[in-house]
């Protein structure tokens, strides 16, 4: 049970470690994109539609496209919502808090509406979209999997998406320590001013970041759909995630790797009222509480040590223009 | 000299509004030289640098580098031409290392953090820096701070270096190593500009010496050839009659005694170094002294805006006799101790006045809390906002006006209308004219005259040296976070007080 | 050598801030014309959405909102209640406080309400027993949103994220209590509370039972624009939200304003889950908030902190939500229709700012500066 406790937990974090790893890269710029949530939801709803019509039009139903358009479409839906993110605050510098929350506004109504509208139009019983066939090449794994017992279920047993959180959130740990396109990233968000004064282009790294940080976190909102949600849609089923992957950025202390580690953790206190035997409903309700109750313990613990590698980038939530020094 | 001449101005001029920054300037800097720009605050030394450095574009003149006419647009422009800068306020990532901040935004090489510390590393020996580059900005001393500035400098190969009142935030220690390390840069042929307003530092670390005085180029002497009483009087000009009223002290009493103010910064730097003085009723205190030397800590000390390490600031209150320490007490401690302390502090929309307030709620900024109701009272300020504006002349569309939407003199007049509107007992005033006219300037040194007749101890910060002469009573000189000199404001002249504010004290000991 | 050929790029456009600020009439002019703008794209959308025409797509807009008296009804109770969540986080962001926490705040009032009618409903006299549920929500409120102000005043901590965090704590306390005093046992739902005595209900006035709470609102509008406006305590807010430096310098103890300023922030969303509760639903569950705490920062920020302001910005949003989720019924779309076209508007509303607060010059091509 432990086995299936801990599986059920990674599943659980990934769509957290796509958003967390998408914010993350945002706020490195020094944006504080809390569009995050209506972005996970678009991009979900975007790779479901994808699917959806490939699903119904698809003479030949090809594996390799029945994932591809669906991602594709993710990507694009998810672009298209940091792009407004980002024209809004870094071009109109308009205020960021309420910038992302008219985006997660916008976001999840944008997801309910056309998941309500696909519902109507398949004139299902259920309040769901169904898609299994492609749901199921979402989900093929490795064929080894089975064979290798506990090792393999716990490492082995999930879906490509999975790794590819998992690779996206090591991949911008290394680009943020190691390259010079992360220094100057995060000299942006630190001192726009100092970044600007060394000749960086400030506006382009906060839209390249907002836009490839939202594109991460809507890929997260189609794996919740097409994995963790066996490709069935249902208007809200998403939930808050989008809001746990904003505060699993601070949990990681704005450290990609950190957030891996974060999201499964995340993922099992997401979950673990299920796996606490004689667990009454009400005291399950209590037991969700956690991930929340963690995450601000992290955030007074880092403004107590005040220890500066641990603080937010220091411009996170402020405009640049640089005549305003 | 020709061949050497590794950057040469003429006739730079440049214009902002209707001030006069730069008003044909000619500068020239050879290779393996240390050349001083001296010059008074407001002089225009730094708006020349900056357009060298290719922060402004000037409105005349040529820049010749190598002989060559050249056009410098932007600071890009004037790294490729090897002239790198090192502004007064460090341009650095807090959070990065030396390493980082040293190779932001080049583009050259390969990424590569560990070589380029090694050739950090390289740079450093050659030219006696002492550096980690590993050590995070946030956990540096300022003049660690001020070394990566200059490395940052000379990895991106530059061999025009230009410092900007490097010393200003040194211990004298730091200064030296400084001065070590700037000199053999010159051995090693480059060529070094200090702005600076320290004689004793022009005369020991330069080859030549070149004085602004008002934006307007004086003249460049051999530092060999001259003495600190001639470079004072380039710097100061000749004595200019002013006019500036001033009368007898009225029935002078002891008001505020300050006595071994001692603040010292995080950064372990003494801000203020045992100073002591006696500020007397119906008199006019003047504080002389280079920008940065602890006037802002004194003043923010008094008013209670300072913590302090040692000392005390005692208050002879007029009414009652009593003596108070207002040392470490809060502004509200302070007015409940019935001590009608104005203040004009020197940032005026930062601090003294709310820039997107309209003038009567910056009037309530001192009197809100008047009343015993909870409600805010707006007709005595609006009365006061009127008042002040009609007075003082203040040219604004109304009293409805955001005072960030008035000029530079209004502004003031509407800080100082309000903080003597009180009638204060204690008066402090710092660099009250900066940035004024000449009419607005007389209004304000009025106003102060008005404050001394009717018995205000008033303290005056300031800079310019002929103006303190002729409006304080007494002088006080700052030099480095110390009193240098208290003088007779009737019996001194420019030059005695000059030589006081750059006087680098004989007490060297108590430095650390 | 030097780089005499280097391309030199000169910005065609140039953005400069408007130091002198804007006249009110061009402001407002360029606000109307973004709201106008946003209608027409709304238009758009719907009419590509339902092939309508774009006339009768506003007419079901306006129909939906006020087209019976209910609906005017249902729309100023729905207003006053957006408009109750505005003033509570208005004080806060006044101060640049940026509590977005108000959805956890109201939630802990209504809690706080819930609980003294399903335990006190039936033992205590009326009038005390409001008095009790008035309290029970205003502490309930203000201490939820004094936890993240106690941190932010003494250790600076982000109170962004940390009000953001409180909100979820909220709705699993909500959820909680649903189990514990579910009815019937086991559903997980409170179900309505006193259904039979109406213990702890606010009272209809007339026959319209939201009136008092639309009152009570208006009366809250006006106390917070005089509160504001004319307090010495409203004076201290707005100088600490521009001006940490100067408040110090006047001698404004800048810890204490921003913790009594949440704390009536919090007390108000407080209030605001009394009206929700008592006055409005008669129950309580982890939705009904609604996101309002979220939609009331918008309201607030597009109305520049304003009270009375705030009285038109939630009246838009709320008459577009009734309009929008009225065309989703005719013509057969979902209900999140008016969340996406709430969005569109935010959208225009804040880019508009943009030109209000800022002036774009066009470089005439030139060459050089020299000699100008």
């Amino acid at each position: 049970m432990i086995i299936a406790f801990i599986q059920r937990a990674i599943m659980q974090g990934i769509p957290l470690l796509f958003g967390s790893t998408g914010e993350i890269i945002t706020e490195k710029s020094g944006n504080l994109n809390l569009g995050i949530p209506g972005v996970m939801y678009v991009g979900g709803i975007c790779g479901v539609i994808g699917a959806f019509l490939y699903e119904q039009n698809a003479t030949a139903f090809v594996p390799f496209l029945a994932v591809l358009i669906p991602i594709l479409c993710c990507l694009l839906g998810s672009f298209i919502m940091g792009l407004i993110y980002s024209v809004l605050t870094a071009t109109l510098r308009a205020n960021q808090n309420v910038t992302g929350l008219a985006l997660t506004t916008f976001g999840v109504g944008f997801g309910n509406f056309f998941g309500g509208s696909l519902i109507k139009i398949v004139k299902s019983d259920m309040p769901s979209v169904v898609l299994t066939k492609t749901s199921n090449c979402f989900k093929a794994v490795l064929p080894f999997a089975g064979k290798l017992g506990a090792v393999g279920k716990l490492l082995f047993s999930y879906s490509f998406l999975a790794y590819l959180a998992v690779i996206i959130a090591l991949v911008a740990a290394y680009v943020f320590k190691h390259t010079r396109m992360g220094l100057h990233l995060r000299a942006v968000g630190e001192s726009p001013a100092t970044a600007d004064a060394a000749g960086i282009n400030v506006i382009r790294y906060k839209y390249l970041s907002t836009l490839i940080g939202s594109m991460i976190a809507g890929l997260g909102g189609l794996y919740y759909v097409m994995d963790y949600a066996n490709g069935v849609w249902s208007n809200n089923g998403f939930g808050d995630r989008g809001w746990l992957a904003i505060a699993l950025v601070i949990f990681a202390v704005w450290k990609p790797d950190l957030s891996i580690l974060g999201s499964f953790l995340f993922g099992g206190l997401f979950i673990v009222h299920n796996y606490i035997p004689n667990l009454t409903m009400s005291d399950q309700e209590i037991f969700k509480m956690t991930p929340y109750v963690v995450t601000i313990l992290v955030l007074v613990f880092v403004s107590l040590r005040n220890r500066r590698e641990n603080q937010p980038p220091a411009s996170l939530g402020l405009a640049y223009f640089r005549e305003e020094r | 000299m020709g061949a050497s001449t590794a950057i040469e101005l003429r006739n730079i001029t440049k214009v902002f509004g209707s001030i006069v920054a730069n008003k044909d300037v000619n500068l020239s800097v050879n290779r393996g030289e240390i050349l001083s720009i001296l010059g008074e605050n407001g002089s225009g030394k730094t708006t020349l640098m900056n357009i060298l450095s290719g922060i402004y574009f000037p409105d005349h003149g040529q820049i010749l580098i190598n002989g060559e006419e050249v056009v410098i647009r932007s600071p890009k422009d004037a790294f490729s031409y090897g002239i790198g800068m090192i502004h007064q306020h460090f341009k650095l990532v807090d959070v990065f290392s030396a390493a980082e901040n040293i190779v932001l935004g080049l583009h050259e090489e390969k990424f590569n953090i560990k070589r380029s510390a090694e050739k950090i590393k390289a740079i450093s020996e050659q030219y006696g820096f002492e550096i980690d580059p590993k050590k995070k900005i946030h956990e540096m001393s300022v003049s660690e701070k001020q070394t990566v500035e200059i490395i940052k400098v000379l990895y991106r190969g530059a061999d025009i270096l230009i410092l900007d009142e490097p010393t200003a935030v040194l211990t004298p220690q730091e200064t030296q190593k400084l001065f070590a390390v700037l000199r053999r840069m010159r051995e090693d042929g480059k060529s070094i500009i200090i702005i600076t307003h320290k004689l004793h530092e022009v005369l020991s670390l330069s080859d030549r010496v070149s004085v602004l005085r008002k934006g307007e180029y004086i003249g460049t002497v051999n530092t060999a050839e001259t003495n600190e009483s001639e470079l004072t009087e380039m710097m100061v000009g000749k004595k200019i009659s002013l006019n500036i009223r001033r009368d007898d002290p009225v029935d002078p009493q002891d008001r505020l005694t300050v006595n071994g103010l001692t603040c010292i910064s995080r950064d372990g730097v003494k801000l203020l170094d045992n100073v002591s003085f006696t500020a007397r009723s119906g008199e006019i205190l003047g504080i002389a002294g280079i920008a940065g030397s602890g006037q802002r800590e004194l003043l923010e000390a008094i008013a209670g805006l300072q913590k302090l390490n040692s000392g005390s600031i005692v208050y002879h209150n007029p009414k009652t006799g009593a003596e108070d320490d207002l040392r470490n007490k809060t502004p509200m401690q302070i007015r409940d101790l019935g001590v009608r302390l104005s203040f004009v502090p020197e940032d005026r929309l930062g601090m003294g006045l709310v820039g997107n307030m309209d003038i009567i709620d910056n009037m309530m900024l001192r009197s809100y809390r008047k009343g015993k109701t909870v409600f805010l009272e707006r007709k005595p300020p609006r009365t006061l906002a009127e008042r002040i504006i009609r007075d003082l002349e203040v040219v604004t569309p109304g009293a409805t006006t955001p005072v960030r939407r008035l000029s530079g003199g209004n502004v003031q007049k509407v800080l100082v209308g309000r903080e003597i509107a009180s009638s204060p007992t204690v008066l402090m005033a710092a660099y009250p004219v900066r940035g004024l006219d000449i009419n607005s300037s007389y209004l304000i040194y009025n106003l102060l005259n008005e404050q001394k007749q009717n018995g205000a101890a008033v303290i005056f910060v300031g800079e310019a040296l002929d103006i303190l002469i002729g409006l304080c009573d007494r002088i006080a000189v700052l030099g480095s976070g110390r009193i240098t000199g208290m003088v007779d404001a009737r019996n001194t002249t420019k030059e005695a007080i000059g030589l006081l504010m750059t006087k680098h004290d004989g007490g060297e000991t108590n430095h650390g | 050598m030097a780089k005499t050929e280097k391309h030199v790029h000169e910005p065609l456009i140039h953005i400069v801030k408007r130091i002198a600020g804007m006249p009110a009439w061009q402001a407002w002019l360029i606000r109307i014309a973004s709201v106008a703008a946003a209608l027409l794209v709304c238009a758009v959308v719907t009419v590509l959405l339902t092939g309508e025409n774009p006339l009768g797509v506003y007419k079901t807009m306006v129909e939906g909102a006020i087209g019976t008296e209910r609906r005017v009804w249902n729309l100023l109770q729905n207003i006053a209640m957006l408009l109750c969540v505005s003033l509570a986080v208005t004080p806060a962001f006044r101060m640049r406080f940026w509590n977005i926490g108000a959805e956890g705040q109201v939630l802990i009032g209504g809690l706080a309400t819930a609980s003294c009618m399903l335990l006190l409903g039936n033992k205590l006299p009326t009038p005390l027993l409001f008095v009790v549920m008035i309290a029970a929500s205003v502490v309930a409120g203000a201490v939820w949103g004094l936890i993240p102000a106690f941190f932010k005043a003494n250790w600076n901590t982000n109170e962004t994220l940390f009000t953001l965090m409180m909100n979820y704590i909220a709705i699993q306390v909500v959820s909680y209590f649903s189990y514990i005093w579910s009815n019937p046992k086991g559903s997980g739902a409170i179900g309505v509370i006193n259904l039979n005595s109406q213990a702890g209900w606010f009272p209809a006035i007339g026959d319209q039972k939201y009136l008092l709470n639309i009152l009570i609102v208006a009366v809250l509008t006006v106390v917070m624009y005089i509160y504001l406006r004319f307090s010495k305590h409203g004076y201290e807010i707005a100088v600490v939200g521009e001006s940490e430096n100067t408040a110090r310098y006047i001698g404004i103890n800048v810890k204490k304003v921003v913790i009594r300023t949440m704390l009536l922030s919090g007390a108000l969303c407080g209030i605001a889950g009394l009206l929700l509760v008592s006055g409005t639903d008669h129950t309580i569950n982890r939705d009904t908030a609604g996101g309002r705490g979220f939609t009331a920062i918008m309201v607030s920020w597009l109305a520049k902190f304003n009270p009375l302001y705030m009285i038109l910005t939630s009246f838009i949003l709320v008459f577009l939500q009734k309009g929008a989720s009225e065309i989703s019924t005719q013509f057969g779309l979902n209900d999140s229709f008016s969340e996406i076209i709430t969005g569109i508007i935010i959208f225009f509303i804040i880019g508009s700012e943009f030109f209000i607060n800022y002036s774009v010059r066009f470089r005439e091509s030139k060459k050089g500066g020299q000699a100008k």
